[in-house]
């Protein structure tokens, strides 16, 4: 089984019997005996081949790389490269031209954006995108909406269903914030948070759609070195919750600390992938990284 | 302009910090102020020109517009400019089924209005609610008028003649109310007019305000419920940012549909109301002008803000009513208003209370980077 | 269906005439949405102002029939009349309406309802013409701002004479100053924008307006440029309108408006061979479209299509490209 039904097997040991219905389902056809054998962890997501054109130019050409369950996977390159590209094709922004993208052995296919969330992967964004003329607390809420089924009907009856969705909600949207540290700021607009906060505020609300697979795109951007250094523990606190990360950085050297896997990206095309101290060696990526000064991160 | 709106924003937090009990009293208070209007007819606000009572019903009819509308573009964030076309689609449905082509009791054809206005808001919302937002406003626009032109040339729906007739709800004939009257500062009470309770009829406006005004704190509190919810939070971070909502798991096509739909049901309610009370309708009622006053009072009340937008609607209802010699240049003032309220205070009079703390919030920003820049 | 195959030929020729005067407001809308991604709501009245000139000018010339190298005379007259008011207006429009906001980079929504309130100041500024005349007890102006919520005839008649035939339709001199006019009128302007320095600088802006900055464009006057452009054929359009419909009113210009960003959707809005055509398929489409149904129709027709074409192919038949087709 994927790691991300530990967290429950870790705080209540007792509780045996409903695990395997209580997440991931589908997984568990697909994924064989030798597979779990060879691959402990199993594929959570796979970019299979994905070309990606815009008009006459190739975003993303043949790229073709996977996601090991319960990993950091960091996924770097110069600007340009395709990396958030490549995220916009995982996440249902845009449909790749050729290739397919599965999730849990599933393809995306044409699924829509939501339907993609819901499935159980989650971003943020480069240029921050909150909802700037909400609390704090009400975008994290938006994002455990996700889950959540109230229509117009029951929200006018205020039927238990609501009342019950909506304190779970609530719970959620409280324990979140305070893991992230926000919770003495989750009535401020989202505007108003200072900088590292609106940052912390998108992972925050990226977790309340409680995804398999969080996206990160350069979480860290605009952070002074011990900030950087802080996320990135954050992050690796976030993985030992059960959680699959998928990092961007542009940052070379942030990345190589706290991923369990590289994957290189240059001009849409991947051209290295391993583990963080072969991807340091590896010439192609120096040579990537030539001329592109260390200050620019 | 920004005075008014910060007295009323701290009239409204003195009453919220009030204790419950004073609240609750107070609200009532006030309540029960608004709904004897018409029999006190206290000098300064009474219209001399028109019958008090029908310029309140209109009132209460235009909130009931402006609530349903604020749906749309103040929640929604969906610029609607042919709002008066599910107006008139609730109109004519009472006519057709209450007079034109059938005797149903006002009491279903109301919920029918509701019901088709509320299917033409999908017919109308599925197709176009994908395009971009500018378009929206075209495509709207387009389709009020196709209402009114579709009015204008069917027979069936008695072209520009319009539709007579039109039932009133029941009337339960209870006892009568007299009216005051004021001279100067000194009021009497006229026992030769009086309102019966509650009594239909074309002569007496009064029951009719009276309905209206119990609809629109209804539709008040319903918009109240819904806003405080899933629904409520899905419109907003819609109307913020609708991939980034997408991308959170909103499913944002539903709900902009779901918005659309619920403010074309409220039009269409206004537009029964309408069509009760006047008990004759044609064409001409339901003219592409009334869906750009009706984004004014939304825009004017502050998108987004329930109060406001019922503020600005009972206002702007009113003020020509009572300052006749202006009903001419009506339309002249709303254009220019409406310039001037794009350009310096694009929030409305009385934006809701988040825009105010976000905006005081920024300038305060503002004046400390400003200082940090000239240090 | 009977009407619309004996009288295709008229009804195809009639239906491009008017086209042709969509098409000329249609630059207009699709020239300001190209650079300044703003649909210009107000521009149906600086169309509407123009017309007024047109009519007050031939009006005060004393013209009436006309005939031959006089009515030349006062065709040019009315013209030049028209579309300097027009200009006049839509500069103000920018200066007034829209300028405050951008230096303040208001949000669209906010925009457009600036320009439906420029929309109603500028036709109720019109309708309540007659003001001044108790003002200022000038009744010598009765005939120019009397009555002014009615219609203001055009002054200039002309003699309707048949030129040629089409198949079976005999064109009128009417039909053809309007349609050659007004061709004319496009083929400057393209070659305008296409050709000159400023022409390059609207399309620069339209493309990139941050890298047209930095490449030295001066945004505010290429705006400029564009509102004064639409004008011109905004007042051109009005007066090919007077020539064909004979009237004006105080809200001429909503529904022209309306169907003139119609044809620039059609066309594919930021794309000025786009407006053109969907003018003229717009024109024509409306005169099949009241002979198919009844004249009572006409205007439905338009709003359905205008519908039917966002449904169908929201960035319209020649793609939006001004500068580049924005995704």
């Amino acid at each position: 089984m994927p790691e991300s039904t530990s967290t429950g097997g870790a705080t209540g040991a007792q509780v045996v019997a409903p695990e395997p219905t209580e997440s991931v389902p589908d997984t568990s056809v697909d994924i064989t005996v030798e597979e779990l054998v060879d691959l402990p962890r199993g594929k959570m997501l796979e970019v299979d081949d994905v070309t990606l054109r815009f008009g006459g130019v190739k975003a993303l050409d043949g790229v073709s790389f996977h996601i090991n369950t319960g990993e950091i996977l960091g996924l770097i390159g110069p600007n340009g490269a395709g990396k958030t590209t490549c995220f916009n094709v995982m996440t249902g922004v845009y449909q790749p031209t050729s290739g397919a993208v599965r999730f849990m052995g599933d393809p995306l296919g044409k699924r829509q954006k939501f339907q993609i969330t819901k499935l159980g992967i989650a971003r943020t964004f480069q240029n921050i995108r909150l909802f700037h003329n909400m609390t704090a607390l009400e975008n994290v809420l938006v994002g455990a909406d996700a889950h959540h089924s109230t229509g117009m009907v029951s929200a006018l009856l205020r039927l238990p269903k609501h009342r019950a969705e909506e304190s779970e909600g609530l719970d959620r949207a409280f324990e979140l914030l305070k893991f992230m540290g926000l919770d003495r700021r989750a009535n401020e607009l989202a505007r108003n948070l200072p900088y590292g906060d609106q940052r912390r505020l998108e992972i925050a609300r990226a977790l309340a759609t409680n995804p398999k697979l969080l996206c990160l795109d350069e979480p860290a951007a605009g952070f002074n070195p011990a900030e950087k250094v802080r996320l990135m523990e954050l992050i690796q606190t976030i993985r030992d919750q059960g959680y699959t990360v998928l990092l961007i950085e542009h940052d070379m050297k942030l990345v190589m600390g706290v991923t369990d896997r590289i994957v290189v990206l240059e001009f849409g095309k991947k051209i290295a992938e391993g583990l963080p101290s072969e991807i340091q060696d590896n010439p192609a990526v120096i040579a990537a990284y030539l001329g592109v000064d260390e200050d620019a991160s | 302009m920004s005075t008014v709106s910060t007295t009323l924003h701290r009239v409204g937090d003195r009453f919220r910090s009030l204790p419950r009990p004073a609240k609750l009293a107070l609200a009532v208070l006030a309540v029960l102020l608004v709904y004897l209007l018409p029999i006190i007819n206290p000098p300064l606000i009474t219209t001399t020109d028109s019958d008090f009572g029908a310029v309140l019903f209109s009132c209460a009819m235009y909130a009931l517009v402006a609530i349903g509308l604020n749906i749309v573009i103040g929640y929604a964030g969906l610029l609607d400019l042919g709002y008066i076309g599910f107006f008139a689609v609730g109109a004519f449905t009472v006519g057709v089924l209450g007079s034109q082509h059938g005797k149903l009791p006002l009491l279903l054809c109301i919920p029918a209005a509701m019901a088709v206005t509320m299917v033409s808001g999908v017919l109308l919302g599925a197709p176009t609610l994908r395009v971009r937002g500018d378009y929206l406003a075209i495509v709207t626009l387009g389709f009020g008028e196709i209402i009114r032109l579709v009015l204008v040339n069917t027979n069936w729906l008695g072209a520009s003649r319009g539709i007579s007739n039109i039932p009133s709800p029941p009337s339960i004939d209870l006892f009568g109310v007299p009216h005051l009257v004021w001279n100067g500062a000194v009021a009497s009470i006229d026992l030769g007019n009086e309102t019966r309770f509650l009594q239909f009829s074309v002569t007496d406006s009064i029951p009719f305000y009276w309905l209206t005004l119990t609809i629109v704190l209804v539709v008040l509190f319903l918009d109240w419920l819904m806003q405080n919810s899933r629904v409520g939070r899905a419109w907003e971070a819609t109307r913020e940012d609708e991939d980034a909502a997408e991308l959170m798991g909103v499913p944002t096509f539903r709900f902009k549909l779901l918005a659309f739909a619920t403010g074309a049901a409220i039009g269409g309610l206004s537009g029964a109301l309408f069509a009760t009370k006047q008990a004759f309708i044609n064409p001409d009622n339901f003219t592409i002008i009334y869906s750009v006053l009706f984004v004014a009072m939304v825009v004017v009340g502050g998108q987004g803000n329930r109060w406001g937008v019922v503020l600005a609607a009972a206002l702007l209802t009113w003020a020509p009513e009572k300052f006749r010699f202006l009903s001419d240049a009506r339309f002249l003032l709303f254009g220019m208003a409406l310039m001037a309220l794009a350009i310096f205070r694009p929030q409305g009079l009385l934006p809701p209370r988040r825009t105010v703390r976000a905006k005081q919030a920024d300038e305060e920003t503002e004046v400390l980077e400003e200082g940090v820049a000239h240090a | 269906m009977d009407l619309l195959l004996t009288h295709f030929w008229e009804l195809t020729i009639t239906g491009l005439a008017i086209g042709a005067v969509y098409s000329l407001v249609a630059l207009g809308y699709t020239l300001v949405y190209g650079v300044l991604r703003l649909i210009n709501f107000a521009h149906s009245e600086v169309f509407m102002w123009g017309s007024f000139a047109a009519v007050w000018v031939l009006m005060a010339a004393g013209a009436g029939k006309a005939s031959g190298l006089g009515l030349a005379g006062y065709l040019i007259l009315g013209l030049v009349a028209a579309m300097a008011v027009s200009a006049i207006v839509a500069l103000l429009l920018e200066f007034v309406a829209y300028r405050p906001l951008r230096k303040r980079n208001s949000p669209p929504l906010i925009a457009l309802i600036s320009a439906i309130g420029a929309s109603f100041t500028l036709s109720e500024l019109m309708g309540l013409r007659d003001k001044p005349l108790k003002w200022f007890n000038a009744s010598g102006l009765q005939d120019y701002l009397g009555r002014p919520r009615e219609n203001l005839p055009f002054p200039l008649q002309v003699e309707t004479k048949r030129l040629f035939y089409v198949f079976n339709y005999h064109v009128s001199n009417i039909d053809v100053i309007v349609l050659v006019s007004a061709i004319v009128m496009m083929v400057i302007l393209d070659q305008f924008i296409k050709r000159s320095r400023l022409g390059r600088g609207i399309r620069a802006v339209a493309q990139d307006p941050e890298a047209a900055a930095l490449m030295g464009v001066n945004r505010d006057r290429v705006i400029r440029l564009t509102f004064l452009i639409g004008g011109l054929m905004a007042g051109a359009a009005a007066m090919m309108y007077l020539l064909k419909i004979g009237v004006t009113r105080y809200n001429a210009g909503f529904i022209l408006g309306v169907k003139a960003f119609t044809a620039a959707v059609l066309g594919g809005i930021g794309n000025l061979r786009g407006a053109l055509l969907g003018g003229f398929i717009l024109g024509v489409a409306e005169n099949y479209g009241s002979a198919l149904f009844g004249s009572n129709w006409k205007d439905v027709v338009a709003f359905v299509l205008l519908v039917v074409i966002l449904l169908f192919r929201p960035t319209g038949l020649l793609g939006e490209s001004l500068g580049k087709a924005r995704a």
